[in-house]
Formats: C-alpha cells, sequence, structure tokens
C-alpha cells in the first residue's frame, strides 16, 4: 500500500477493499442502488460473474466459500436483489459458511421514505446473519469490510451483510487501508478448555470400552483432519459422520463407520446407540442426527468439543464440553491419549454391518429398472471418488451420501441445516471458480434443478466446466417418500411435469444426453466427462423408489423403516 | 420447552450503536419469550451501555438466551444474574385522585413507603416511589382504593452486591422477609 493516501469514491473503495483482502471474484447482479460501485467495477481487477437471480449469487459465495476455506462474495441492488439474497445467506447461517454479502440501499436521506426499491434489508437479515452494517458515509466502509471478512471468517463462520446506501458509494474519502484494521475482538482471550475440562476428557476416552466419535462440519472448518485421523487410529475408536462432515476423515478407512441419523446405516446408529463414550467433534446433534432425544445413546457419556458455547448442552446434555476451536483442543488432548483397539467393540460392529441397507441395491443384476443408487455409485466409480460433488436437497442428496464415498474434506458440498432446494448449480459454480483445477458435479432432483437452473447460462457466459447429472424422477421424490410412508400414499402436489432438460441444456449451448437404461449409465458419464466444458446428462430413475434406511422424525433410532424386501423382488421380477 | 419458567435478569453490556436494542431483543423474540422489563442507559464507560432485561424463561432457555447474546458482535459481555445476590430498583410515578379529604391519608402513605409527592393538582397528586418491584407493589395495593389515575413504571436496574465478608456489615444483608429487605435498604 502507498504511503500516500487517495481520496476516492465509496463506490472505488469498495473494489479496493476486496482487491485488498484478496479477493478474485465475485458473484452479482447489478441494479439501481448499487450503480456507482458498478461503475468503479471497470477500474477494478476483480473478476465479477453475472447472475441470473440474486439467490444464485449467495450460493455461488457460498459454494465458494465450502469448496475454498475462504470468504465468499456476493453483490446486489437495494430492495428486490437484497431480499432475493434471503435463502442463500440463510443457507449459510445454518451451515457456518464464512460469506459477505455487499448490497446497495437508496440514499440515506431517502432511507424509510418508502423509496423505490427500498428495503430494510439489515432488519430483514438481522436473526440470519453473524453481523451485519448499515453503511451510510464512505469513510465507514474500509473499516466495515475488514472486520466483516474477520467476522465471517472467524470462530463459528457465518454470512456477513453490508448495506451501503447510494451517497456513501458516490461521495469521496482518504481511503487508507492500514488505518481500516479491526479493532482486536472484545472476547479476547478466546474460551479454551482448562486442563480440568482436558483431563475429565482424557479419563472418559481412555476407559471406555465402546467408544464412537461423532464427526461434524466443525472439523473441516476447524481444518482438523488430522488430528481426528490421530485420535481414531491411536485410540482405536469409530468415526460415524454427520452429512456435512462426510470427506473429514476418509470413507475407504475401516474405522469409517459412515453417515449416521436417519438416512444412515442400521449399524452406524446401533453403534451409537450401543456407545459407552460418544466423542462429538464440531457438530451439534441436529434432529435429524439424534432422532428422540429421550433415547438418544442413554448409555453413553458424552464429550462436546465446539467453538459455539451455544451448542452445548442445547439438544443433548453432554458430560465433559471443550470450547474451543476443535483443532487446538485435540492438540492439546492427543498426547493424553492411550493407545487402544478394544477388538471386542470393533468386531461387534464389523458383524453388525451385514445388515446393510445401500449394498442390497448396488449388486443387483439388471432387470431393466434404472435406480438413483446406480448413478450415484457409477459416477463415484468413474470419478474414483476425486470430484467435488455439489448436491441439492432431497432423495438424491441422501443417495449422494451414501453411495458416493468422500475421501476428502471439502469433496462434498450440500445444503444441511435448511435444506435450501436450488442450492446445487449456483454452489456448484461458486465452487468451479475456488478450484478451478477440480471436477465438479452437481448432483440434483428434477424438482431442485428447476428452482435455479437460470444459471445454466453463468456457466455458458462464463465458460465453465462443470457437469451436471438429474437424477430424474418425475416427482418431488422426498416429499413423495414422506406421503408413502406417513401420509398413506397421497401423493398431494408431488408428481412434478419437468421440461426435456437435455433441450433445455442445448438451448442453452450445453451437450445434453438422457439416460433411461442401467447400461448407458457408464458411457453417458465417460462422455460427458471427457467432453471440455459444461455437460448435462437426463437420468430418468425409478420413480417410487425411497431413501432407506429411515428413522422417522422425531422416533428412536432404532425404530427404522427397513428397505422391503419385496420392492427388491418386484423390480427383478418384473 | 415444557421445563418450567421462572424470572431470569440478565445484565448485558453492549456497544452504544444503532440496532444493538434490537439485535438483543430479537433473541428473546425468535424463542417466544416475553420480556418482563427491559432499561438502557450509559455506564461509567462512553460509548457502552449496560442492559438490565428480565424475562421469564426456563432453565436450559436461560443458558441459550445468554450464549446467544454473548455471540453478538455488538456486546461485550453477558451475565445472567438470576442466582446472584443483586440490589434490584425500579421507579415508578403514580397519579392517583386526592380530594381534600384523602390527601392527608396520601401524603402518610407516602411517608411510610418513603416515597414523594412530586406534583399537586386539587383533584390528584403524583408520587414517585423507587425501590424494588416488591415495594412499588405494595403501595400500589395501598394506594388502589384511593383511585390510581395513571401509572408509569421503568424496568429494573439490578446490581450485584460487592462480596462482603466483615461481620458488622453482614448485619445490614437483607433478611428473608421482602417486607424487612425493603424497608433496610429504602433510598
Amino acid at each position: 500500500m502507498q504511503a500516500e493516501h487517495k481520496t476516492l469514491t465509496g463506490a472505488d473503495i469498495i473494489w479496493k477493499s476486496l482487491e485488498a483482502l484478496d479477493v478474485s471474484c465475485v458473484f452479482g447482479y447489478p441494479g439501481g442502488a448499487i450503480l456507482p460501485t458498478y461503475d468503479a467495477l471497470t477500474r477494478s481487477k476483480v473478476h465479477h460473474v453475472l447472475v441470473r437471480h440474486e439467490q444464485g449469487a449467495t450460493h455461488m459465495a457460498d459454494g465458494y466459500a465450502r469448496a475454498s476455506g475462504r470468504v465468499g462474495v456476493a453483490i446486489a441492488t437495494s430492495g428486490p436483489g437484497a431480499t432475493n439474497m434471503v435463502t442463500g445467506i440463510a443457507t449459510a447461517m445454518m451451515d457456518s459458511s464464512p460469506i459477505v454479502c455487499i448490497t446497495g440501499q437508496v440514499g440515506s436521506t431517502m432511507i424509510g421514505t418508502d423509496a423505490f426499491q427500498e428495503s430494510d434489508i439489515t432488519g430483514i437479515t438481522l436473526p440470519i446473519t453473524k453481523h451485519n452494517y448499515l453503511i451510510t458515509r464512505p469513510e465507514e466502509i474500509a473499516p466495515a469490510l475488514r472486520e466483516a471478512f474477520q467476522i465471517a471468517a472467524s470462530d463459528r463462520p457465518g454470512p456477513v451483510l453490508l448495506d451501503i446506501t447510494k451517497d456513501a458509494q458516490q461521495a469521496s474519502c482518504v481511503f487508507d487501508w492500514e488505518a481500516a484494521a479491526p479493532k482486536p475482538h472484545r472476547h479476547e482471550p478466546v474460551f479454551f478448555p482448562g486442563q480440568k475440562e482436558i483431563d475429565a476428557a482424557l479419563a472418559l476416552i481412555n476407559q471406555a470400552r465402546r467408544p464412537v466419535i461423532l464427526a461434524g462440519h466443525g472439523i473441516i472448518l476447524s481444518g482438523a483432519e488430522r488430528e481426528v485421523y490421530a485420535l481414531a487410529e491411536k485410540a482405536g475408536i469409530p468415526v460415524a459422520l454427520t452429512l456435512l462432515g462426510l470427506g473429514s476423515f476418509p470413507a475407504s478407512h475401516p474405522l469409517n463407520l459412515g453417515m449416521m441419523g436417519m438416512h444412515g446405516e442400521a449399524w452406524v446408529n446401533q453403534a451409537i446407540q450401543e456407545a459407552d463414550l460418544l466423542i462429538a467433534l464440531g457438530m451439534r446433534f441436529d434432529d435429524r442426527v439424534t432422532g428422540k432425544l429421550s433415547t438418544y445413546a442413554t448409555k453413553a457419556k458424552k464429550i462436546h468439543i465446539e467453538i459455539d458455547r451455544a451448542e452445548i448442552n442445547k439438544n443433548v446434555r453432554v458430560d465433559v464440553a471443550l470450547i474451543g476451536d476443535l483443532r487446538e483442543v485435540l492438540l492439546k488432548l492427543l498426547p493424553g491419549i492411550r493407545s487402544s483397539s478394544d477388538s471386542d467393540w470393533l468386531a461387534q460392529i464389523a458383524a453388525s454391518k451385514k445388515d446393510s441397507a445401500v449394498r442390497d441395491i448396488q449388486n443387483l443384476p439388471d432387470n431393466g429398472h434404472l435406480y438413483a443408487a446406480h448413478v450415484i455409485n457409477a459416477l463415484w466409480r468413474e470419478t474414483k471418488g476425486e470430484a467435488i460433488v455439489v448436491t441439492d436437497v432431497g432423495q438424491h442428496q441422501m443417495w449422494e451420501a451414501q453411495y458416493y464415498h468422500h475421501e476428502r474434506s471439502r469433496s462434498l458440498i450440500t445444503s444441511g441445516g435448511l435444506g435450501t432446494m436450488g442450492f446445487a448449480l449456483p454452489a456448484a459454480i461458486g465452487a468451479k471458480f475456488a478450484r478451478p483445477d477440480a471436477e465438479v458435479w452437481v448432483v440434483a432432483g428434477d424438482g431442485g434443478f428447476q428452482m435455479t437452473m437460470a444459471e445454466l447460462a453463468t456457466i455458458v457466459q462464463e465458460k465453465l466446466n462443470v457437469k451436471i447429472a438429474i437424477i430424474n424422477n418425475g416427482y418431488l421424490g422426498m416429499v413423495r417418500q414422506w406421503q408413502e410412508f406417513f401420509y398413506e400414499g397421497r401423493y398431494a402436489s408431488t408428481p412434478l411435469l419437468s421440461p426435456d432438460f437435455a433441450k433445455l441444456a442445448e438451448a442453452y449451448g450445453i451437450p445434453a444426453l438422457t439416460v433411461t437404461q442401467r447400461a448407458q449409465v457408464n458411457p453417458a458419464l465417460q462422455t460427458s466427462r471427457f467432453h471440455q466444458g459444461a455437460a448435462l446428462i437426463d437420468f430418468r430413475v425409478e420413480q417410487e423408489d425411497s431413501v432407506f434406511p429411515m428413522v422417522p422424525a422425531g422416533a428412536d433410532l432404532a425404530a427404522m423403516i427397513r428397505r422391503p424386501t419385496p420392492l427388491v423382488e418386484r423390480a427383478s421380477d418384473e | 420447552m415444557s421445563e418450567r419458567s421462572r424470572l431470569h435478569t440478565f445484565i448485558v453490556y453492549v456497544e452504544n450503536k444503532p440496532g444493538v436494542l434490537n439485535r438483543v431483543a430479537s433473541l428473546f423474540r425468535r424463542r417466544a419469550y416475553n420480556i418482563e422489563s427491559l432499561t438502557v442507559g450509559h455506564t461509567e464507560r462512553p460509548g457502552v451501555s449496560r442492559m438490565t432485561i428480565v424475562s421469564a424463561i426456563g432453565e436450559g432457555g436461560a443458558h441459550r438466551v445468554e450464549a446467544n447474546i454473548y455471540k453478538l458482535v455488538n456486546v461485550l459481555s453477558v451475565e445472567d444474574v438470576t442466582a446472584a445476590s443483586t440490589v434490584a430498583r425500579s421507579l415508578a410515578l403514580i397519579k392517583v385522585e386526592a380530594s381534600e379529604e384523602s390527601r392527608h391519608r396520601l401524603m402518610q402513605i407516602v411517608r411510610v413507603f418513603r416515597a414523594r409527592v412530586v406534583d399537586l393538582a386539587p383533584q390528584s397528586l403524583i408520587i414517585e416511589i423507587t425501590g424494588g418491584e416488591d415495594k412499588v407493589n405494595a403501595l400500589l395495593e395501598v394506594l388502589r382504593p384511593f383511585g390510581i389515575i395513571e401509572m408509569v413504571r421503568t424496568g429494573q436496574v439490578v446490581m450485584t452486591r460487592s462480596l462482603r465478608t466483615d461481620s458488622s456489615q453482614e448485619a445490614d444483608r437483607p433478611k428473608p422477609s421482602p417486607q424487612t429487605v425493603e424497608a433496610s435498604h429504602s433510598v
């Protein structure tokens, strides 16, 4: 930074600040109240990705953040531009994803007059952001942006919004980046467990006969993969993962149990219910994970290592809480861990693995039916498990979690907490910008894909190599499944008419294939993978297949609905 | 949550910035907890305000609200002082019907409660009282038969007591009966 400070407009300061924060690309959509900033964009090195809907911009920033671990940035105008961001901001909040959203606001003298395209976006986003700012003077912009990036990425990450009035963008002031450094955070020193808590945790771990590690998203956010690996190996503890934790511990590792909870394999939930110690790492005992709380892991002592103290004892009461950065806490714990491998416990779990819901479909002979599981499993084999898979929300999301085995962190990007349909396509665009060399696959249902498919144009305009697999079953599948199980099969508003996705893709200039037979799956995947550029495959899968096993919402983890064998037999008999 | 709720008192230090009250209050609103009283004012530190919030919440909910208030960027500190030894005060202005005949008796009541008359009109007077909730409530009970025309109450302001080990001071500490507590601690 030069010693002599230039006088710049607020709009120019936005870009200069973003450049100083190492931002190389932003996702946005222009409009009246943000026009000064877009004018200043012509003088900036930052690459701007024009989206087709502001929700897409926030999901792209989110996908960028999840794929890279860096802060993603989205920009929109005031009013509808800002309100269109709400879903994406809430998605990032629920999944602790660090994004910064910049919105234009009407001139400061117009605020509160119901001016054209005015909305109280700081008020609207107050409960779904970590923090937000209403900025009315150019002097506030650089310090607020610096602080916003710090807040978004620190502690438990999350979204931050800056609402900047048009006159603050137009007015000028001295730009002094050094002086804009944020003040030390008020919470210093951050929480850190004392020796007493560390000792208590060690005693529980070293005495446990049937321990299970519950691996959550916090492992990835903290960068604690190695430490978790060391803990599991040293003490011989099996690892169950949350949906957002998938990838944080290698799927191929013998101690990996797989995903826990509502659609987890029976043995995973059984192990948790039988355990005498649960070691929860950066996870929050979501209701989709615990089922009925009063019967959840009643035999187990519980250790919770978590950076957000509001999560401690929220759903499940724990015996030892270690509040702090997961990696730092584990580094403290590891020297005191006694190596052990209680082979009885591991043998017991290994024996229960024979009861698998996932296996029974994947080895079926071709009976003329194409199941989503075949598609996901083939995708896993074709990509050798090395692609970044970005999923939408619904049945395909759970099948992906069951049949695509993630070896590495940040290789699965999915909306877990908020369950936002329409997430996949834009989030994949963000992921591709974050990791241009990675193979990026969208796996979406026919329902969710149609919510944000306008972003196909963004893919083409940016010449992105993003592959798209639509798991098309002609239903809003997960809702249909619930209707089948819990509403006596009354399919209210779940049968879904879709366009011919291949023709649609071709209209955008994206090559596409339609797959209806199991034998076509691998060739279609290969064709798409070898194509340099975006490609789409419409997989017409079994219409009324369900995700098994399933623990009904709020039920005991043992009360799972298994795949009824008749379904499989019927399929092979036909 | 079906757990039993009771009145919890939170003391929150916040940066004196626009919207902070909204951020704090929103955490109660989100869980449909009613705020019984809330006071905000300046503190001994410039730019720092102090809130005293009283709300009926269950134990688990109170922990969660406290932890979530702590996470707000503009919050400097938060403490649930419900179980702590505290001094709690609020102020009330009460306009009472006062004829020539009843005025004398009202004045006597005011003296007993160590309240003050701050405005006198031919048909009414305004009484100012400071004290704990119980004391203010007790005065209201006594005044009600005279006819309360209008009343305004501040919420509680609360301060934790300093630790006192000196036995001579120990004698000053409030005794269990609420009435005695109020009498010995009237300002």
